[in-house]
């Protein structure tokens, strides 16, 4: 098992304008892990970032690196470095001198200064570019010339700020690969942080998943995906239809009126929870087959499949399908046991997985002018 | 064709208050007083080469201390909250709101031989000092009047500054003095140098304050001018002199702007 690297015990932050943006978050980082930190813009991942890097001081709360105490330790006595949201690159210095700036400041013979920092740009596929002016890179470039001048460091810990946010989605899923492919080579933690889904469960070895200052769930991008805590964790990994439900007894739960067979067991006799059942796991079957029946009511070509909302009895699900389905046809699905997970109920419940008000530019919206918080 | 319409008010007024009066100028250096084309006024420039060589020193002087002054001040303003900038960013500019005039002569007052000063002094049992008309009072008059000029660029460029810059500097091992010279100060030359640039030209053409603060017997070039045109009546070598500083001021803005690099632009912009 990996050695836990750092600690953040009851961290909490209230800026002076009397904002809580952390609530006591408890959270342990092993060495070598890539942890990301997952959320909508203002859940305080953000700051949990910069708290780590040293440039905010918690309200209250400890910051433990390797069992030391280092809530005042100022951000360049830290073994941590940074790749900033918009990469601060500096503009006064050429591709070259940004990268060297840690290792100069470290007081490092320039002939090993020169061999790091070559070799570094052979990492990040930036040989060549040594002289260029900052201002005159792509972002793409950009972006690995910042990777470049804070793993030349070789910190213990890297920090990424949405470091992909401002790329286009081809150059983002390459830079997912080769962030990646950099973090295992070199056996340093990453903490990164995105409000991006797709990127942090392919990613990360673990993902903490936070809204409004707290932790909602940690775990594995499998756990997170398939045993989501709670209505929050399950809209916001992915789709779901969210619906109310009955727990009649171990694996036996009642929604539309009806018993499901279900893997879930522990809940109390009769409790109320919420219903996750994920868009892909639904099985299309004729109208008098199915488990419920509904009506087609909008059908959205997604490439490799369908959006297709079905109306069952005025709720409206998420039904993910490779095979075309008209509007206004009746269908029928059928439920497996193991595509339906039943969660507690919690402060989100009846807030999302309802696909009533669904319109296919909804996912634009939420994603685009999310980047700064 | 609608921006080409907005802009010719300002060419107009450049034509007839800017180009055709230095025309007059280089026509008026390159004749004599009948009119006849000439080169002796350029001639005996060489006489006033001392002075022209002491102007620029001086007012290198009160530009490097403007910059001395100034740069901590603007840089204060810049980190200070942002509902107080505005506030102490006033405070700045309130002195240029009184007339120029009246701010030199406010320095006479305090710095005669019987001025608010030297009579305090006497009032406390010490020796007067000689405050006025020497160097140093001219040095300072500039610097009060023109270190607004010096400020406000400063200020523009400071206060721009992306914080993740100097957050980066940190992360990657800057102590807070080392932020300052290797990433702060680097980029406020631009600011450095229409700051310089803003106080300098005025400063080497001044004549007022010479001869309110100055010694008599050491004038600068903008006094000189003045004289020529409305002591000695020589109106030709007055524009010949007035054009060599044009030249000189032309190439000290020329030096700085490519001292600052490929970032010059800004500084020619605020000029």
């Amino acid at each position: 098992m990996a050695k836990e690297l750092i600690r953040l015990s009851g961290l909490t932050m209230t800026f002076e304008d009397g904002e809580t943006v952390l609530n006591g978050i408890n959270l342990y980082i092993n060495d070598q892990e890539f942890l990301t930190l997952l959320g909508p813009s203002g859940c305080g991942k953000t700051t949990t970032l910069r708290i780590i890097g040293g440039f905010l001081t918690p309200t209250a709360g400890d910051v433990l690196f390797d069992g030391q105490r280092i809530n005042d330790v100022p951000p360049h006595r830290r073994k941590i470095n940074t790749v900033f949201q918009r990469y601060a690159l500096f503009p006064h210095l050429d591709v070259y001198d940004n990268v060297a700036f840690g290792l100069r400041l470290a007081k490092l013979d320039e002939n090993e200064v020169d061999r790091r920092v070559t070799e570094m740009l052979e990492i990040v596929s930036l040989r060549g570019f040594e002289n260029r002016k900052v201002t005159a890179l792509s972002g793409g470039q950009q972006q690995r010339v910042a990777i470049a001048r804070a793993l030349v460091n070789r910190p213990k810990v890297l920090l990424l700020d949405e470091p992909l946010g401002a790329l286009d989605l081809r150059l983002r899923k390459d830079m997912q690969n080769e962030l990646k492919r950099i973090q295992q080579a070199m056996g340093i933690t990453f903490i990164y942080v995105t409000h991006d889904q797709e990127e942090a469960l392919s990613m990360s070895d673990t993902i903490v998943v936070m809204d409004k200052g707290n932790i909602q769930q940690i775990g594995t991008p499998q756990d997170i995906y398939n045993e989501p805590k709670n209505a929050f964790v399950a809209d916001f990994i992915g789709e779901s239809n969210i619906l109310d439900g009955i727990m009649r007894a171990d694996r036996l739960v009642e929604f539309f009126g009806r018993q499901f067979a279900c893997v879930d067991a522990g809940f109390a006799p009769n409790e109320p929870v919420d219903v996750v059942i994920r868009p892909e796991d639904i099985d299309i079957v004729p109208a008098d087959q199915g488990h419920l029946c509904g009506t087609v009511t909008s059908v959205t070509f997604k490439g490799v499949h369908y959006d297709v909302i079905v109306d069952f009895k005025g709720f409206k699900w998420l039904i993910q399908t490779t095979d075309f389905q008209p509007v206004g046809s009746r269908i029928g699905i059928c439920l497996n046991p193991e595509d339906i997970h039943v969660m507690h109920k919690s402060e989100y419940s009846g807030q999302f997985g309802d696909y009533s008000s669904y319109s296919a530019e909804y996912d634009e919206i939420a994603e685009g002018g999310d980047d700064e918080e | 064709m609608k921006s080409r319409w907005l802009s010719g008010p300002y060419i107009l007024w450049m034509a007839l208050f800017t180009l055709i009066p230095l025309g007059i100028v280089v026509y008026f250096a390159f004749t004599d007083g009948a009119g006849g084309f000439t080169l002796a006024n350029l001639a005996r420039l060489g006489d006033y080469l001392p002075i022209l060589l002491r102007s620029a020193w001086m007012s290198l002087v009160a530009s490097a201390v403007c910059l001395l002054i100034g740069y901590p001040v603007a840089y204060r303003i810049a980190h200070a909250k942002p509902s107080r900038q505005k506030f102490y960013y006033l405070l700045v500019m309130l002195p240029m709101c009184m007339s120029f005039l009246l701010r030199t002569l406010a320095w006479v007052a305090l710095l005669e031989d019987t001025g608010i000063l030297n009579n305090l002094l006497r009032a406390i049992g010490l020796t007067p000092l000689p405050l006025i008309r020497n160097s140093g009072a001219v040095i300072l008059g500039m610097v009060y009047n023109y270190l607004p000029y010096m400020i406000m660029p400063l200020y523009t460029v400071l206060v721009k500054l992306d914080p993740r810059l100097i957050e980066a500097a940190q992360d990657l091992g800057c102590t807070p003095r080392q932020v300052f010279t290797k990433v702060t100060l680097p980029l406020s030359v631009p600011g450095i140098v229409s700051g310089l640039t803003m106080v300098f030209v005025p400063a080497v053409s001044t004549f007022y304050i010479t001869q309110k603060l100055g010694s008599p017997g050491s004038v600068l070039i903008g006094d000189v001018i003045e004289s020529q045109f409305k002591a000695a009546y020589n109106p030709n070598l007055g524009a010949a002199i007035s054009l060599v500083l044009m030249a000189l001021v032309f190439l000290c803005v020329g030096l700085m702007n490519r001292f600052s690099g490929s970032d010059g632009e800004e500084g020619v912009a605020t000029l």
